[in-house]
């Protein structure tokens, strides 16, 4: 049977090197993400290790990881 | 300390040649990392190069060979514009937003090698462990590579800032 279409995800978590100013800032830029937007998915990762930042098509999700990955963010990609 | 300052549409900061000179080794030494054939166990590597699917080995491994060799290969033209951009001798680097944007990874992707190497946690406390290396040996290698961590942590923060200014 098919699977339905369910959405999949991309999680960023949380690391100590990473500074919070510079992951808000990567939020905004990379997903247009409003400053507010950008901050509290940045807190989430901080406190609570992880947070979903975008979700939809796999193959969509697999390119957001990949451009977090080139700004040094700890990307994974998951179908929940 | 040399920090980053928003000048008009521009970021500029004015280096000293003992910091060109860190920051240029620290550079090297990443591009250097990622040039020869980097060992995936290599937990500074790992943590540069993440498996998109942690639970499924084979989903991996195969997104790891249609993505790995562009994300090295960029990583690599970041470390080699910050080498171009700052001279040896240090002098004012202007950092317009998309070179800026290439500066700030090639900071981070440096970062994120050293605190690998470092041991960094959450609960790390730069300054009381760079207090405490340098009260045991100061010119430990330890002592060292805390304070360059600090160092770029305060230089990347610093340009960040300018960007948004």
């Amino acid at each position: 049977m098919a699977e339905v279409d369910k959405a999949w995800v991309t999680i960023v978590w949380n690391d100590p090197v990473n500074l919070m100013s510079y992951v808000t800032w990567v939020f905004q830029k990379l997903f247009g993400y409003s400053k507010e937007r950008a901050e509290k998915l940045m807190l989430d990762v901080h406190h609570k290790g992880r947070a979903i930042v975008s979700s939809g098509a796999r193959e969509r999700m697999e390119y957001d990881a990949t451009r977090l990955h080139g700004y040094g963010l700890w990307a994974t990609v998951d179908q929940p | 300390m040399t920090m980053f300052r928003r000048k008009g549409g521009v970021c500029v900061a004015t280096f000293s040649p003992q910091e060109a000179q860190v920051l240029r080794q620290c550079v090297a030494e990443l591009a250097a990392l990622l040039n020869d054939a980097p060992d995936p166990d290599d937990p500074a590597v790992e943590r540069l190069f993440p498996d998109v699917y942690p639970e499924d080995p084979e989903a991996a491994a195969e997104f790891r060979r249609f993505t790995e060799a562009d994300l090295k290969t960029a990583k690599l033209d970041q470390a080699k514009t910050v080498l171009s951009d700052l001279l040896e001798s240090g002098g004012e680097v202007r950092l317009a937003e998309e070179q800026a944007d290439v500066w700030l990874r090639a900071l981070t992707d440096v970062r994120l090698a050293l605190g690998t190497r470092l041991g960094i946690t959450d609960d790390t406390e730069i300054e009381a462990e760079l207090d405490e290396a340098v009260g045991r040996d100061p010119r430990s290698p330890r002592a060292g590579q805390l304070s360059v961590y600090a160092y770029l942590s305060f230089l990347q923060e610093s340009l960040v800032g300018a960007l948004i200014d």
